[in-house]
Order: C-alpha cells, then structure tokens, then sequence
C-alpha cells in the first residue's frame, strides 16, 4: 500500500483577475519521483511556491503526511523545514561559502552546534561530489556546481520531500548532466521528489509519473510508458514531441 | 604668536569634530537602519510613514534642522551643546542612512529571502542572517559617502557654540585679522579628516568583498 507524502486536493490559485490553476489535485506517493511538464505560464512554478506555503492558495488543501498545512495557524517555518526546495537560479546565499549555505538551516533552524552542523553540511556536500569546494563562495563556482550545493542545502534538513524547480534550465548545456546524475542518484536512493523539468531523458528514465500541465490544468498523467508511447490525449503527444524535438537540438548543439 | 601656535589652536577642535561626528554618524546609522527595517519589511502604513520622514528631513537644510531639534531637545532636557548638537546632527543624518540601508535592503531581498524562508528560517532570521550581511557590503560605498558629508556638516554645530575646528578658526582668525589663514587651516584639517575616513572605508569594502572568480 503506497504511502502519500503529499496530497493536494481542489488547490486553487488567483493572482487578482487572473485563476492560475483551479481545483487542481495531484497525490506523491513516498519515494516516488513525479515530473511536471508544461508550457510556460502554465502554474508549475506557482504549484510548487504553494506547496513550500510560499505563497498561500486561495482555495483547497495540502497534507504533508497527516498534517494539513493549509490548515488555519500552521507554523510555516516548521512546514518548510520539511519540504526541500531547489530553485531555476539557485540562490545560494551569497555572502556564505558552500559550506556556510548548508550550515545555517542546520544551525538556525535545527538548532545544532557548529560541530555537529559543520559534519553534517561536509557530508552533504560530500552526497553532491562537492566536500572539495566546501569553502568556495558561490561566485567561485560554475553553475552546475552552485546547483549542486543548493541541492545539498536542501537536503541537509532531510526533507521528506524535494521540490526542484527546473534545476537545470539556468545551466549551460555541459553542466546540466553533472545535476541531473546527482537527482537520479537521489531517486535511487528513495528520496520523494517533485520535479519541474524539461529533461525528456530524465523523465524517462527516472519519474515514476509524469504530469502534464496545460492552463492550469493537468491535462494528463501517467507512467513514463504511457505518457510517451500511448498518451490519451493528443495535446500530451504533441507537447512531448515538441519538448523533446526541442531539447534534442539542445543536445545535439552540446555535442 | 608663531604659526605653529596658530595652527595648533585651530587644530585642537579636531577632538570636537571627531567627535561630534563619532556621536551623529552611529546615531544616524542606528536610526536610519531600524527605520529602513521597518520601511521595507514593514507594510505599507510603515512605508508611508518613512517615506514622509524620509522627505521632510532631507528637504530641509540641515543647519536649520540642526536648530529646532538643538532647541526643542535643550528645552527638554539638559543636554550640553555638544551633545545636543552632535544628536540632532545624527537626527539629521538618518534619513540619508535610512535611504541608503533600504536601497541596499532593497537590492538583496526578494530572492534570497525567499531562498531562506525555504530552508525553514524565519522571516526575522532571515533577515538577520541573509539579508543584512549582503546588505551592510552593498550600503558601504554609499554609506562612506555620508560619513563624509557628516564629518564636514559637524562644522554646523559651531553655530551653537561648540569650539570645533571653524569655530576656532574664526575666533583666532578676529583675534590674530588672519582669516584667510586661519580659514585655510580649517580646510586642510577638514580636507585630511574626509579623506582619511574614505580610506578607511574602502579598506573595509574590501576586507569585507566576497571572493568570486572573474
Ligand atoms: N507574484 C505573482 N503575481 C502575479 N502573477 C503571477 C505571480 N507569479 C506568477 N504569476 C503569473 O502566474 C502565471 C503562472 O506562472 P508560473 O511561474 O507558475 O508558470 P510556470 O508554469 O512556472 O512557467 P515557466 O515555465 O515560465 O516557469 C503566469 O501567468 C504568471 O504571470
Ligand atoms: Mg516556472
């Protein structure tokens, strides 16, 4: 019996006049990967802010586990503590070395000694291939290795769940693959995580379920199987086969 | 009396100067940083109420400020001219502070608040541990700008009395008729006092600049 981490139900959104998703809902079971895809605009991005009760729905509810957070009087410091976050253009804390990023979650919110913090942000960083760097700032590090300390800081909370928020479509094509092995390694290793991405390959290879999302809508949902090879509707066949002509090229141009 | 006597004279206001400005400056910084807090994370009625500080304070000459806070708080309290003045002076300078702290609280925030609220801090935490360490770097430069402006606009307490450095020029320059002198003095003394407080500024920029990779 798969265990839901987090269950959205009728979640709606409005930014004045303007509905950005409406009744939307969308299961993650533990340790399942789910991938959204969908145009941009669509709410992805917006989907995953109310999660992280980044910004407040108007209508509906999340559960993380048994726990309603959208529930009136919920302690959001404490949701977020929980939820792992991983944003397009990482925002690392600038003014902290790697290791400084890692660190303050662990000594600010989890209230641990600088001791204990210091070993448990090293071994994080070690979890990203990154223990080598641990003293470089963010402006001393490519990209896809800043991308890889943000997933480091996040994770460091040990979050029950991740949220990645196209983690690799800041990044200059030869770096994005040295993000996306440490995310399938994550997947492997059990981590729930709900992925906006554009990486077919990754999709593919590692989601469990795909969601397509259309106008705040999702369209369509299923197994990497189904979504590639039977979809039910033709907007899903059509989108995938556009993103993938798409990125394909990208590749093809990284070669 | 021979020149070096002269000079010496003139030269022995610094301690007021100095010290006028060692009071206003961190007075006004104090303020000006509490003010631009509550100026851009405190909602809108805070906001307007800044904004309002903000214009009123800086649409004033400074002399003038100087004299109504230098007379309502001496009616007051019993504060001497020289601390009367060396606080109105910091009054004066926090709504110059304010706008610098908000516009480097201004350029940070957004993202990397965000970003902190996401680990899990609080907002006030991240604030403190996020937002104002890339701020104090940002706001240096500018804020070595003021400190310039208060140490030569400390020469207006002299008009309350306070034996300052131009004070003492005038004085020894109607006692001696070398104004042109004695004026010129106060300005090398003053012109020394600006330009080594930028100096030191900018070593402290520096100091504090966050290493990246060209
Ligand atoms: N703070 C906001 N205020 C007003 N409108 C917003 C705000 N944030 C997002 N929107 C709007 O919500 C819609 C959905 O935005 P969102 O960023 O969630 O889309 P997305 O699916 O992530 O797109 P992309 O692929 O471009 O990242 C957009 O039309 C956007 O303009
Ligand atoms: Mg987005």
């Amino acid at each position: 019996m798969p265990k839901p981490i987090l269950t959205i139900k009728n979640l709606t959104k409005t930014y004045g006049q303007n509905v950005i998703f409406q009744n939307l809902d969308l299961t993650v079971n533990e340790g399942d990967t789910i991938v959204i895809i969908g145009p941009s605009g669509t709410g992805k991005s917006t989907l995953l802010r109310c999660v992280n009760l980044l910004t407040r729905p108007n209508e509906g509810q999340i559960w993380l586990d048994d726990l309603e957070i959208t529930a009136k009087g919920t302690d959001e410091d404490q949701v977020r503590q929980h939820i792992g976050m991983v944003f397009q253009n990482f925002l690392l804390f600038n003014h902290l070395t790697a290791l400084g990023n890692v660190k303050l979650g662990l000594t600010r919110v989890k209230h641990l000694s600088d001791e204990e913090a210091t070993e448990k942000a090293l071994h994080e960083l070690s979890r990203v291939g990154l223990a080598d760097r641990a003293d470089h700032y963010p402006g001393q590090l490519s990209g896809g290795q800043q991308q890889r300390v943000g997933i480091a800081r996040a994770l460091a909370m040990d979050p029950r769940v991740m949220l990645f928020d196209e983690p690799t479509s800041a990044l200059d094509p030869e770096l994005i693959g040295e993000v996306l092995e440490v995310m399938r390694k994550l997947a492997l290793d059990g981590m729930t995580m709900l992925v906006v991405t554009h990486e077919m390959g990754f999709a593919r290879e590692v989601a469990d379920r795909i969601v397509f999302m259309e106008k705040g809508y999702i369209v369509e949902e299923g197994s990497p199987d189904e979504m590639f090879n039977h979809p039910k509707f033709d907007r899903t066949r059509e989108f995938l086969w556009k993103i993938t002509e798409l990125y394909g090229k990208k590749e093809k141009e990284a070669e | 009396m021979d020149f070096g006597q002269f000079l010496s004279y003139i030269a022995s206001g610094t301690v007021y100067t100095v010290g006028v400005t060692l009071i206003a400056l961190p007075a006004g910084l104090l303020i000006g940083t509490i003010l631009a807090l509550f100026y851009v994370y405190g909602g809108k009625a805070a906001a307007r109420v800044m904004n309002l500080y903000s214009t009123i304070f800086r649409g004033i000459p400074p002399v003038v400020l100087l004299f109504i806070l230098f007379f309502a708080v001496s009616k007051g309290i019993n504060l001497s001219a020289f601390w009367a003045g060396s606080l109105s002076l910091g009054v004066v300078s926090s709504a110059y502070q304010m706008e610098i702290v908000r516009g480097a609280l201004l350029s940070v925030s957004g993202d990397q608040l965000m970003a902190a609220r996401a680990v899990g801090l609080s907002r006030m935490q991240a604030i403190r541990y996020v937002v104002l360490p890339q701020a104090v770097r940002l706001a240096i430069p500018p804020w070595s700008n003021e400190a310039a402006i208060v140490i030569k606009d400390s020469s207006l307490v002299y008009a309350l009395g306070v034996p300052e450095i131009l004070r003492r020029a005038q004085l020894i320059g109607a006692s001696s008729q070398q104004y042109l002198l004695a004026y010129l003095s106060a300005a090398v003394i003053y012109f020394l006092l600006v330009s080594l407080t930028t100096r030191m500024l900018n070593h402290l920029e520096q100091k504090l600049s966050i290493p990246s990779n060209p």
